[in-house]
């Protein structure tokens, strides 16, 4: 962390919860709850970048939507710039959402085959009234270059790129209204290794020119390493361990964050790692587990795991984790 | 002893827009019981060797303009059809990237597990389904026997997986070509299937040739590494003569990109620009326009692939570069 004197985060989440409702039945009623989220809590400094990491199905997707909006907070607190936006009528929220984004994860699903890569990239201007036609074809280009395409490119359409450009048309739309915050969400998890480098190095330097506020969600530590300020570990719902990304790799508590640090395969073969392999699968969100969500798959897990949740405690130094050995 | 021999294999499309070398004289060979990584990025013929390998290649468009592979004596470019669906599934097996569309949503898995078993082996109804629960075990399903009466939905994309490959080595094959069989799953499911591989091939003793883009793969399972580029070879080597000194400047700038987790933070290394399209593949070297270190002479002459001065066990390391490594000089500066 910077020596910066900083009045407060960008972005507070306090207690978040979106539990998802499964219907059943004739009558079509509520049977039960997918647990997706469960109690998160976490800020973001401005100008940072917040690395969110999880298996799939741990909610850290749902995360990032509810956190715009996108889909609607079952409870909790979402402060951006201290005002707690899930509170305010959806027509005042609407303005707002200029100034928080998402880069999604498949670049191939999230633009429109239908459209050109310039009214991709200008839907956002029109739809909050942005600028006129000349300013919108204007300000597109720039995009276009800022992103490391050029503006002729405006007149084709998404096939005709490969899945890294894609991505860069995809943080264009992001960028358009000159967001706050951006949500990336696994933004390199569909790309080649090769391409996958060229993609953090544009976000870190796009961060860098207009002080972005990054929350980066990817289901490998390595990946989170390169470009988060801190580090938040999810599993089923709930965050396990939060840190100062140099701390969370030097000194790992939760034994689910060694093991996800493990499984990273190592580019050297004469480096033989132990590696902690996870047994099974992450348990169903509908049913989670009773006591420390962990404890069935943890080789550490005592008796009062398996009836007693823990807290996130705080170990100093930013560093939070929730397990009983701590 | 060489189990298979692909020998200057040319796999080409032959499209409405024109013809598409995806696969452009590659030579290679996977010897009995060992793993044979072929890495590359997307697009550069990884995929199509491999089905090529099957025969699998539509045709139309597709036609294997030149070449062979030698298994066992035979040519499977030339072998009758009916002659290649006895090998295919039985002697060379295949495990595909999404293990959610390499599966039939509408029959149970213990169905597609045991459907090889009775098409090659001559197993009735029973006996198969008998032995796809036996599969499953070997693969690590917890409750193989439940299982095989279950459909894709139910498994989870680490179970699919396993099924799939369970499917694949029901047949006891020779060899087995996995195609990205990680590369979809989470980082803790890719952990659980690569210790599950290397329990299987030591159990076995099956060649496999596993392709992937990630190196960190490669690292950890394979024994020879194969390098493809834009459809051909260009670097060949042991894994460890390998990742040590890259002699291709396509290796190491592959190397470079992995973000690692004992490198300090901060920019990571990348290689500019994209495969290029087989349409028009560049002049000379066809690595060229990306390279830190290319030269007039990348830009005129395709360089050949040559066996270079040997690395241990005196094992055959190939490299097709103008230049050596202490020779290269580098052109474009580095971001």
């Amino acid at each position: 962390m910077t020596g910066l004197t900083v009045v407060s985060p960008l972005l507070e989440v306090k207690g978040l919860k979106k539990h998802f409702p499964i219907m059943g039945g004739v009558l079509s009623k509520v049977v039960g709850y997918n647990y997706a989220v469960d109690g998160v809590t976490f800020s973001v400094e401005r100008g940072q970048t917040f690395g969110l990491v999880g298996e799939s199905g741990c909610g850290k997707t749902t995360v990032g939507r509810t956190v715009l909006r996108l889909t609607k907070a079952t409870a909790g607190e979402v402060r951006f710039e201290g005002k707690n936006i899930l509170a305010l009528p959806l027509s005042r929220f609407r303005r707002m959402r200029g100034e928080m984004q998402i880069v999604f994860q498949d670049p191939y699903a999230s633009l429109n085959p239908r459209m050109t890569v310039g009214e991709i990239i200008g839907e956002p201007i029109i739809i909050h009234r942005a600028g006129s036609a000349g300013e919108r074809a204007k300000r597109v280009s720039e995009l276009l270059d800022l992103v490391g395409l050029q503006a002729r490119d405006t007149r084709r359409f998404p096939h005709e790129f490969s899945g890294g450009q894609r991505q860069r048309i995809g943080i264009a739309r992001a960028l358009a209204l000159n967001p706050k915050l951006v949500i990336c969400d696994e933004p390199v998890s569909a790309l080649d290794v090769s391409i996958q480098s060229q993609i953090l190095n544009l976000l870190d330097e796009l961060q860098e020119r207009f002080q972005l506020t990054y929350i980066f969600i990817a289901h490998g530590l390595h990946v989170v390493r390169h470009v988060s300020d801190m580090v938040g570990v999810m599993y089923l719902g709930k965050l396990v361990e939060v840190a100062p990304t140099d701390e969370l790799f030097s000194r790992p508590c939760h034994p689910y964050t060694e093991a996800l640090l493990s499984a990273i395969p190592i580019p050297n073969p004469k480096k033989k790692q132990q590696r902690i392999v996870l047994e099974g699968d992450v348990p169903s969100p509908v049913n989670p587990p009773a006591g420390c969500r962990f404890h069935g798959r943890c080789r550490r897990a005592t008796e009062r795991c398996k009836v007693e949740e823990p807290d996130l405690k705080d170990l100093g130094g930013g560093h939070q984790v929730s397990c009983h050995l701590f | 002893m060489e189990l298979i021999q692909v020998k200057d294999l040319r796999t080409h499309f032959y499209t409405a827009d024109g013809v598409l070398p995806a696969v452009d004289g590659v030579t290679f060979h996977v010897n009995v019981g060992e793993t044979l990584g072929v890495v590359g990025e997307s697009g550069c013929g990884k995929s199509v060797t491999s089905l090529s390998i099957m025969r699998l290649v539509a045709s139309p468009p597709g036609r294997y303009v030149n070449g062979q592979i030698l298994f066992q004596g035979r040519d499977l470019l030339t072998v009758p059809e009916p002659e290649m669906r006895k090998i295919r599934g039985n002697d060379i097996a295949m495990i595909f990237q999404e293990p959610m569309t390499s599966l039939n949503p509408v029959y149970t898995v213990g169905d597609q597990i045991a459907e090889a078993m009775r098409l090659h082996q001559g197993l009735g109804p029973r006996e198969a389904m008998e032995k796809a629960g036996h599969m499953l075990e070997l693969v690590g399903v917890p409750d193989p026997h439940r299982r095989v009466r279950e459909y894709p939905h139910q498994l989870s994309g680490g179970m699919r997986q396993r099924a799939v490959i369970a499917m694949a080595l029901s047949c006891h094959p020779k060899l087995l070509i996995a195609d990205e069989p990680t590369t979809a799953l989470d980082v803790t499911v890719q952990a659980q299937i690569m210790e599950l591989m290397k329990g299987l091939k030591e159990e076995l003793g099956m060649a496999t040739m596993l392709i992937t883009h990630d190196l960190g793969v490669i690292a950890e399972m394979a024994e020879r590494v194969v390098v493809m580029y834009a459809g051909k070879v260009v670097e060949e080597g042991i894994v460890d003569d390998l990742f040590e000194q890259p002699l291709h400047p396509y290796t190491e700038g592959l190397l470079a990109c992995i973000p690692q987790l004992d490198q300090p933070r901060g920019r990571l290394r990348v290689i500019e620009g994209v495969v290029p399209n087989p349409m028009n593949f560049p002049r000379g070297c066809r690595f060229n326009p990306r390279c830190l270190y290319s030269q007039e002479v990348c830009r005129m002459e395709e360089p050949a692939l040559v066996t270079v001065g040997g690395g241990q066990n005196s094992s055959v390391r190939r490299v097709a570069c103008h230049f050596g490594v202490a020779e290269r000089v580098r052109t474009k500066e580095v971001a």
